[in-house]
């Protein structure tokens, strides 16, 4: 009678002591990357991405001791939404994931941020382009970290047109992403005096471009924009000089990574525009970073990958601040606080999930003014995060109140 | 001047496509018709075999150096020989019985295949490149086409032409097609059945790899090539005809135009207009352009 007395007391005991210190529930922070590990986007994220949240979890558990512990888990959604939207579920509704990052794929994006808001979940989106995610689909557990499509096209589309290319002719991926991509570039073109002639719309993934950018050969644009990424953009440009459709006609990647360069090489990349958010030897700091990451990745990291590191790092600081993984209590911090890091100079996050940066753009070097491996850009120009992204006022979220 | 609308420039090159695509689909095709005619099975893993003969030639590339002219010959007697070995271990105990087994068995394997390969390989593509001796290309004037393409078309029709002549214009061609109607008769003359079946068998497949190492440069060499294409091939062996040779040859190449002219005119129906001719010729001619009434 007795013992049972004692038990039960210590039972109470121990379930109130762990009453007072589960703040952060089950004193564990859990984040989820859903990622494309096998298929067209597994180069710039994928993998890269794993490593570089480890290396986020890593480096903040040795830096600031906190009090609860952080696990990772990850998984492929193959780029497919109804995969990324399942596993996004069961990760919230059965294994006590907080927050879920990368998300690369603009489709598997929107459909997991809808999956968020329901669950209350935060996630941060840094893979994926489309601006729908701080458009149409905004909402307020999302944000969109890295890029997105209105940048690109801010960045690479109108400096074409100014040097000269008038004339475009789109080969889109026909999914969100493509056509985001397409409509951003079109409306930069012409408010900057350009023409767009026509599109041709190709399956996601896909092998064969040949009649698409034959259909592009025949407009005779002077511009053949590729609204594609990944090993799309990749296969399109090497059968497009296949074709001999360069360099009559200049090729313009609206989306590259320093991964797609390294694939493609120098000498079939020369002279390209890109505009990216991060590049590994901009200056010091990215250096040192940048370094680490490839001693345990053995490839340069992307923008992506980069964007991962920043964005957990980011949250779980949120998170130590305020001693809970409640998400209106870590969302609140993280837009509160300045976003001051090797990836992002002062970045903010906007009441729309934007979070805007610093955006580059960048011309590949020729392959005599490479001095290595990964020695591939070279600074053009620095847009300033409010003159790259679109602005508040402009912005067809209904959480903006006009 | 424009042809319904459409620059010459453009549709001819869009039937020069068509044309390739329509080599591949001829290749694929042949083969699973001479597996039909002279086995009666319906081979469903020859989707798989054209993606085993592609990875069979981008491995060799990578882990042992071997050329794209080496793996043309090397590849097809591979995955001749692992068919061979299928054939004599699983396939032969289904000839009596209804086709439907051959096909479920054959498309278990396919199935299998495609896993095993995905597993390891992922379904992003890897890359092969096209053969130096053929890289460039020659300005038609209305289109500019790579060499690559080129020699596609050459070397499968060639070996379209080649295993049509041996089939029908020579003895041993005169010997498989005895031993397919009257089994019996051509053991008690003295030939060895059995042998010929998976000969065969073999032949079909090797074709079906020598097709995938055509088209390893093209589309990326990756677990799911061969799954889109083998339902289209399905389909152009039934609009042939089952069991004709000739009718697979012509036919195969004949869509691949009919498709090339429906991408330049009407884009969204192209991926469907092969099985809108497929329903239409079951309606009206069931055993197929060019078959024969069983």
């Amino acid at each position: 009678m007795k013992s049972k007395l004692l038990i039960g007391a210590a039972g109470l005991a121990m379930v109130l002591v762990g009453a007072v210190h589960a703040q952060v529930a089950d004193g564990v922070v859990k984040i989820g990357v859903l990622t494309d590990l096998s298929g067209a986007y597994s180069d710039l994220s994928g993998q890269g991405s794993v490593v570089a949240v480890q290396m986020a979890i890593d480096d903040f558990v040795a830096r600031e001791k906190p009090s609860f512990k952080v696990e990772m888990v990850y998984a492929d959604h193959q780029n497919k939404p109804d995969i990324a939207a399942n596993k996004a579920r069961e990760w919230f509704e059965r294994d006590g994931v907080d927050m879920v990052t990368d998300l690369v794929t603009s489709s598997t994006a929107v459909a997991v941020a809808k999956i968020g808001k329901e669950k209350d979940k935060i996630v941060l989106v840094n893979g994926a382009g489309s601006t729908r995610l701080t458009n149409e689909d905004c909402n307020d557990v999302t944000v969109h970290w890295a890029y997105d499509t209105y940048a690109l096209a801010n960045g690479t589309a109108k400096t074409l047109v100014q040097r000269g290319g008038k004339t475009w002719f789109f080969l889109t991926a026909d999914y969100v992403f493509g056509h985001s991509l397409e409509k951003d570039a079109s409306d930069v073109i012409v408010a900057s005096g350009g023409k767009v002639l026509g599109s041709a719309a190709h399956p996601f993934p896909g092998t064969d471009f040949s009649s698409f950018l034959l259909k592009a050969q025949a407009s005779g644009a002077q511009v053949i924009g590729l609204a594609n990424a990944g090993t799309d953009t990749t296969n399109s440009i090497k059968q497009a000089a296949e074709f001999g459709i360069t360099p009559k006609q200049t090729l313009a990647g609206l989306l590259v990574f320093i991964t797609d360069v390294n694939s493609l090489g120098l000498k079939a990349t020369q002279g390209m525009y890109l505009t990216e958010g991060f590049y590994w030897d901009l200056n010091e700091e990215t250096r040192v970073w940048s370094k680490r990451f490839f001693e345990k990745h053995k490839k340069m990291p992307t923008m992506v990958q980069a964007g991962d590191y920043s964005a957990v790092m980011h949250y779980l600081q949120a998170v130590k601040a305020v001693n809970s993984d409640d998400t209106r209590k870590v969302m609140a911090q993280m837009k509160k606080t300045p976003v001051n890091d090797f990836f992002a100079k002062n970045g903010r996050i906007r009441d729309d999930g934007r979070m805007v940066h610093d955006m580059y753009l960048f011309e590949v070097k020729k392959p005599s003014e490479s001095k290595g491996p990964w020695d591939y850009y070279k600074l053009v120009a620095t847009i300033p995060g409010d003159e790259a992204f679109q602005s508040l006022s402009a912005s067809r979220c209904p959480l903006i109140k006009k | 001047m424009t042809i319904f609308g459409v620059p010459p420039q453009l549709l001819f090159s869009q039937l020069l496509l068509g044309l390739i695509n329509g080599s591949f689909y001829a290749v694929l095709s042949l083969g699973l018709a001479v597996i039909f005619g002279m086995l009666n099975v319906i081979n469903f893993a020859h989707g798989a075999q054209f993606m085993i003969g592609a990875f069979v030639a981008w491995i060799a590339l990578t882990q042992f150096g071997v050329n794209y002219w080496e793996a043309l010959v090397l590849s097809p007697l591979l995955v001749g020989a692992l068919s061979a070995l299928i054939e004599v271990s699983m396939l032969r105990r289904l000839y009596k019985l209804d086709h439907l087994y051959g096909l479920l068995l054959t498309f278990g394997l396919a199935l299998i295949a495609e896993g095993v390969f995905r597993n390891f390989y992922g379904v992003s593509g890897e890359s092969y490149d096209v053969p130096d001796q053929l890289a460039g290309g020659v300005n038609l004037g209305f289109m500019f086409l790579p060499l690559y393409r080129g020699w596609v078309v050459v070397a499968a029709l060639g070996v379209c032409l080649a295993v049509w002549f041996a089939i029908e214009r020579t003895r041993l061609g005169a010997t498989l097609r005895a031993a397919t109607q009257r089994p019996d008769l051509v053991q008690s003359l003295g030939i060895n059945v059995p042998l010929l079946m998976t000969a065969t068998y073999a032949a079909g497949a090797a074709l079906a790899a020598f097709a995938g190492v055509l088209a390893a440069p093209i589309m990326q060499v990756n677990p799911l090539m061969g799954s889109h294409l083998i339902i289209v091939v399905f389909a152009v062996v039934v609009i042939g005809g089952m069991g004709s040779i000739l009718g697979s040859i012509v036919t195969g190449v004949g869509l691949g135009l009919v498709e090339a002219f429906t991408k330049v005119y009407y884009p969204q129906a192209s991926g469907v207009v092969i099985f809108l001719i497929m329903v239409i010729v079951l309606l009206v001619r069931p055993a197929g352009l060019f078959g024969r009434q069983a």
